[in-house]
C-alpha cells in the first residue's frame, strides 16, 4: 500500500494548502454569485427565465449595453495609442527623472475611481468649463483612460525594458532599418504583452464603476451602473441579477479569450538585457506623446488640488484651508451622518484589515499554484485551482457587493452587521492583484535551487527561509501596498455594503458630491486630495521596491 | 575591399572594454580574434558593426564608417546562439534579408534553397527554429548571414553553445562554407581549436588589447609573450636554467636568458636522450602515455610515451626534446 499512499500524498498535502482559500472563495464569492443568479432566475421561488430575457429586450438595457462596448473600446485604443510610446520613452531612454515620472503615471491606477471622477468633474466644470465635453461621453473616456494608461506603461514597459536586444541587432546587421526592425521584430516579441494589457484595459473599463457613475451621471450609464441604479435606486432586483449574469459571462468570455491569445512565455536561457540610451532626435514624437501624457495625467489631479484649497464667500474666491477643516464635521445639509474624518479612520483601519486578509490568502493560493507538479493529475487539480482563484478577477465589484447583500444576511453566514464584511469584499476584491503579484516571483525560482539547499542538508523549513523567503519579501510588501491602495479606493462592493454611520471615505465622497452646496462640494474635493495623497504615498513605496507586479496581469 | 580599424577604443561610463586596436583585415580571409572571456573581443566586434559608439576609425575600403548606422554597412553579424526569430520559419528566417532588399519572390526562394543547401539542411525550410537543435539553428543563423552576401560576416562565438563533438565538425564545415562562398569573415572565440580550424589569420586580444596579429601557423609558432602562450595552448613556460636546460637539449640556439613555452608533447621519452629525470606519475590515454618527469636541471613537466613502455612512479627514465614543439618567447 505504500505506492499508493505515497501516490496520494502529494495531491493531498496541494489540497491541504489550498483549503482555507478555497473555502473562503466558496463562502464569500461562490455562495454570493450563486445567490445572484438565484435571485435573477427564481425571483418567487420558481424558475422564470422569461423574466431574465425580458430584462435582455428592454431598450435602455440595450442602449446601456452598446455604450458599455464603444466607450470601452474607444478608450482601450486611446490607452493603447498613449501608452505604448510612454512605455518605450520610460523603460528604453535614460532621461533625467524617469523613475520619478514612472512613478507618478502609476499613480492614476491605485487612485479611487470616485477620486478620478471628481477630479475630472473639477477640471472640466472648473478651468474647461469652455470645452463642451463635462457630462458627455468624452469625459467618460477621458477618465477611464487617464485610469489605465498605467496598466499599458507598466505591463508593456516591463516587456520591453527585459527583451533581447540581440534579435533587434541581428535584424539591423542584416540590414534593417529602425522601423523595419521595430516592425518585424519587435512588436512580434511585444505582441503578447500588448494583447495582454490591452485585454486588461478592455476589461477593466468595461467593469469600470466609479468613473463612470461620477462623470456619466444618469445619461449615461454602463453595466455596470445600470446594475447600481437598478438595486439601490429602483430596487429592480431581477434586472440587476440579469444584468450581472450578462456581466459574468461577458467577462469569462473575455478572460478565456485573453488567456488564449498569451502564449506561453518561452523560457529563454539567456537574455541580454539592453542598457537605456540616450534620446536622439527620432525619439521626438514619443517623447511629445509622453509629454501630452504627463499634462492628461496632471491636470485633473492639479485642478483638484487647487479647487481643494479655494472656498467661495461673499467677497468673492480666496485661498483657505477651510475645506480641509470641514472635514470634522458632517458637512451641509446632513450631508453625512459621521464627520468625514471618521470615514478616513475607519477606512483605514478596514484596509489594514482587508490587507492582512488578502496577503494571507494571496500568499496560500501564490504557493498552491505554484507548487511542482509531480504526476498528470496533480497538474490537472493545481490548473483547475489556479482558474478557480482567477475568477474574482473577473466578477465586478458590485456584482460582488450585491451579492454578498443578498446571500450574506441569513444563515448558515449571517454578516449582516458584521464589521468583517466591508474587509472581507475589499480583500477579494484585490486578491486577483495579490496572487499575480506573487505568482510569477514564487513561480520564478528555480526549482533546483531547492534541490541544492535539500542536498545540502536544509530540511523544508530551512529551504523555505533560504531559497523562497529572500524572494518573496518584496513582492510581499509590494502586494500589501497593492492591497492596501486598492482596499482605501474600493467603492463597487463598499457602496452596496457600508450603512450610513459606517461609511468609508470613497462612499461619503461620492454621498458628498451627491448632496447640494458648496461646502459639501469643497469637501468632497479635500476629501479626494486626502484620500489620493495616501494612496500615492503608499504607491510610491511600492515603486521604491521595484516589483514588476503588473507586467503579468 | 579592406576592413582597417586605427586607434579604435570603447568604454563603457569611462571603463574602457578595448583600446587603442589597429587592425586590418584583407579581402577573402577569415580573422579569428582570441581571448579569454572578457577581454572585450565581443565588444570590438560590436564597434565594428556599428552596435557601440566607439573612437577611433573603423574604415571599409578607406571610407571612415563613424557615421554608418548598423543597418547601412552591408556586414552581416551571427550571435553566439543564432538570434532566429522565434515568430519565422526557417526559410522566412534566412529570406528576411532578401526581403528587406526587395528581392523577387521566385528568386528569394531559389537562394533560400541553395543557402539551405551549403549549410546541409535540404528540407528545413518550414520548420520553426524552437524545433531544431542547437547546431542546425546555427547553422540556419549562418545561412541567413550569408544571404545578402555581405561584404563582412562578422561572427560572435559562433559554436560556443555547442558541446564538444558537434563543435569540432561544425567548425570544419563553417570553414568549408566560408572558403565556399569566398566571404571575409571576422570570428570570436575563446577557443583556439575553433580559431585554427576557421581561421587564416589570428588576433590575439586580453584585457582590451590586442596583443599579436598575423597569420594562424606564424602566431601559434611564435607566441608574443608568456601568457600569450599560455592561452594558445601550451602547457608551460620555462625560465632561467630550465629554459637554458631544455634549448640546449633540443638543439635551439638562445643568447642570454630566454622564456621557452613547451606543449605538452615537448618531451618524449628516448632511450638515448639527452634529459634524465624521475618518473612522477603516469596515465594512460588512448592515443599516447602521458607523464610528469622530475627533470634533472629542469624541475617537473609534462612528457609523453608511446603507448607501448610503461614506466612507473619513482622510474628513472632518459628524454629528448622536439623542437618543434616549443617556442622561444621574446
Amino acid at each position: 500500500m505504500l505506492p499508493l499512499r505515497q501516490a496520494l500524498r502529494r495531491p493531498l498535502t496541494l489540497v491541504a494548502l489550498a483549503a482555507i482559500p478555497v473555502v473562503v472563495l466558496a463562502v464569500f464569492f461562490v455562495l454570493p454569485v450563486v445567490g445572484m443568479v438565484g435571485r435573477g432566475f427564481r425571483p418567487e421561488g420558481h424558475w422564470d427565465v422569461a423574466g431574465v430575457i425580458e430584462v435582455l429586450e428592454r431598450p435602455r438595457v440595450h442602449r446601456v449595453l452598446w455604450f458599455t462596448v464603444w466607450s470601452s473600446t474607444v478608450a482601450t485604443a486611446i490607452t493603447l495609442l498613449l501608452g505604448l510610446p510612454a512605455a518605450y520613452v520610460l523603460h528604453r531612454l535614460a532621461l533625467p527623472l524617469r523613475r520619478v515620472v514612472r512613478a507618478a503615471l502609476l499613480v492614476p491606477f491605485v487612485l479611487p475611481t470616485v477620486v478620478v471622477g471628481v477630479a475630472f468633474r473639477q477640471l472640466l466644470t472648473g478651468p474647461l468649463d469652455w470645452l463642451p465635453i463635462d457630462g458627455t461621453p468624452i469625459a467618460i473616456i477621458a477618465g477611464l483612460v487617464f485610469f489605465n494608461v498605467a496598466v499599458v506603461i507598466r505591463a508593456v514597459g516591463a516587456a520591453w525594458e527585459s527583451l533581447d536586444a540581440r534579435p533587434a541587432e541581428a535584424a539591423a546587421a542584416l540590414g534593417a532599418g529602425p522601423w523595419t526592425v521595430f516592425r518585424t521584430v519587435t512588436l512580434p516579441a511585444l505582441r503578447p504583452a500588448i494583447v495582454g494589457a490591452a485585454s486588461v484595459v478592455f476589461l477593466f473599463c468595461a467593469t469600470s464603476f466609479g468613473v463612470v457613475l461620477t462623470l456619466g451621471g444618469l445619461r449615461y450609464a454602463s453595466v455596470e451602473t445600470e446594475i447600481y441604479l437598478l438595486t439601490t435606486d429602483l430596487l429592480d432586483l431581477q434586472g440587476a441579477a440579469a444584468l450581472s449574469l450578462l456581466q459574468l459571462a461577458v467577462v469569462v468570455v473575455l478572460l478565456a479569450v485573453g488567456a488564449r491569445l498569451r502564449p506561453a512565455r518561452e523560457a529563454s536561457a539567456q537574455r541580454a538585457p539592453t542598457r537605456p540610451r540616450r534620446p536622439r532626435l527620432s525619439d521626438a514624437p514619443q517623447l511629445a506623446v509622453t509629454t501630452v501624457l504627463l499634462a492628461f495625467v496632471a491636470a485633473p489631479l492639479a485642478a483638484l488640488l487647487v479647487g481643494s484649497l479655494r472656498v467661495t464667500t461673499s467677497g468673492g474666491e480666496r485661498w483657505s484651508l477651510a475645506n480641509y477643516r470641514a472635514l470634522s464635521s458632517t458637512g451641509s445639509h446632513q450631508a453625512l451622518i459621521e464627520p468625514a474624518t471618521t470615514a478616513l479612520d475607519l477606512s483605514l483601519r478596514i484596509a489594514v484589515d482587508a490587507t492582512l486578509f488578502a496577503l494571507v490568502l494571496g500568499l496560500l493560493v501564490a504557493l498552491s499554484v505554484t507548487r511542482r507538479t509531480h504526476s498528470r493529475a496533480e497538474r490537472r487539480l493545481r490548473g483547475v485551482l489556479d482558474a478557480f482563484f482567477m475568477l474574482p478577477l473577473g466578477v465586478s465589484a458590485v456584482t460582488l457587493g450585491f451579492g454578498f447583500l443578498i446571500t450574506l444576511d441569513r444563515p448558515p453566514v449571517d454578516l449582516r452587521d458584521s464589521p468583517w464584511l466591508v474587509p472581507i469584499a475589499q480583500a477579494l476584491v484585490a486578491l486577483p492583484l495579490v496572487v499575480r503579484t506573487l505568482v510569477p516571483a514564487l513561480g520564478g525560482i528555480d526549482d533546483r535551487q531547492r534541490q541544492a539547499a535539500a542536498s545540502l542538508g536544509a530540511g523544508p523549513l530551512r529551504r523555505m527561509l533560504v531559497v523562497d523567503v529572500p524572494v518573496l519579501w518584496r513582492p510581499l510588501l509590494a502586494s500589501a501596498g497593492f492591497a492596501f491602495a486598492v482596499s482605501l479606493g474600493e467603492f463597487g462592493a463598499t457602496s452596496f455594503l457600508a450603512r450610513d454611520e459606517n461609511a468609508t471615505l470613497p462612499v461619503v465622497i461620492f454621498r458628498l458630491i451627491g448632496h447640494p452646496g458648496p461646502m459639501n462640494y469643497g469637501m468632497a474635493l479635500a476629501a479626494s486630495c486626502v484620500l489620493a495623497a495616501t494612496t500615492a504615498v503608499v504607491m510610491l513605496v511600492v515603486e521604491r521596491l521595484r516589483v514588476p507586479s503588473l507586467g503579468v496581469l | 575591399m579592406t576592413l582597417s580599424l586605427r586607434d579604435v577604443s570603447v568604454a563603457y561610463d569611462g571603463v574602457p572594454a578595448i583600446a587603442d586596436v589597429d587592425l586590418d583585415l584583407p579581402d577573402g580571409q577569415v580573422l579569428a580574434v582570441l581571448g579569454p572571456s572578457g577581454s572585450g573581443k565581443s565588444t570590438l566586434l560590436r564597434a565594428i558593426a556599428g552596435l557601440e559608439p566607439a573612437s577611433g576609425r573603423i574604415a571599409w575600403d578607406g571610407d571612415d564608417l563613424a557615421g554608418v548606422p548598423t543597418h547601412k554597412r552591408g556586414f552581416a553579424l551571427m550571435f553566439q546562439d543564432g538570434q532566429l526569430f522565434g515568430h519565422l520559419t526557417v526559410a522566412a528566417n534566412i529570406a528576411y534579408p532578401l526581403k528587406l532588399r526587395r528581392v523577387a519572390r521566385a528568386e528569394r526562394r531559389r537562394r533560400v534553397d541553395e543557402l539551405l543547401t551549403l549549410v546541409g539542411l535540404e528540407g528545413y525550410g518550414r520548420r520553426l527554429p524552437l524545433t531544431l537543435s542547437g547546431g542546425e539553428r546555427q547553422r540556419v543563423a549562418l545561412a541567413r548571414a550569408l544571404a545578402v552576401e555581405p561584404k563582412l560576416l562578422l561572427l560572435d562565438e559562433p559554436l560556443s553553445a555547442l558541446d564538444a563533438g558537434l563543435r569540432e565538425r561544425l567548425a570544419g564545415d563553417l570553414r568549408r562554407i566560408l572558403t565556399a562562398a569566398g566571404t571575409t569573415a571576422l570570428l570570436v572565440t575563446h577557443d583556439q581549436e575553433e580559431a585554427f580550424t576557421v581561421a587564416d589569420r589570428l588576433a590575439v586580444v586580453r584585457a582590451g588589447r590586442l596583443v599579436q596579429e598575423g597569420p594562424v601557423a606564424d602566431v601559434w609558432r611564435a607566441p608574443a609573450d608568456p601568457e600569450t602562450a599560455l592561452f594558445l595552448g601550451y602547457a608551460r613556460v620555462l625560465t632561467g636554467d630550465a629554459a637554458a636546460a631544455v634549448c640546449a637539449a633540443a638543439g635551439v640556439k638562445t643568447s642570454g636568458p630566454v622564456a621557452l613555452a613547451v606543449r605538452r608533447s615537448a618531451l618524449v621519452l628516448a632511450e638515448d636522450g639527452p634529459l634524465s629525470g624521475v618518473v612522477v606519475s603516469a596515465r594512460a590515454t588512448p592515443d599516447q602515455l602521458r607523464l610528469v618527469v622530475d627533470v634533472d636541471g629542469v624541475g617537473e613537466i609534462d612528457a609523453v610515451a608511446s603507448s607501448g613502455v610503461h614506466p612507473g612512479p619513482g622510474e628513472r627514465v632518459r628524454l629528448r626534446a622536439e623542437q618543434t614543439r616549443l617556442s622561444v618567447v621574446p
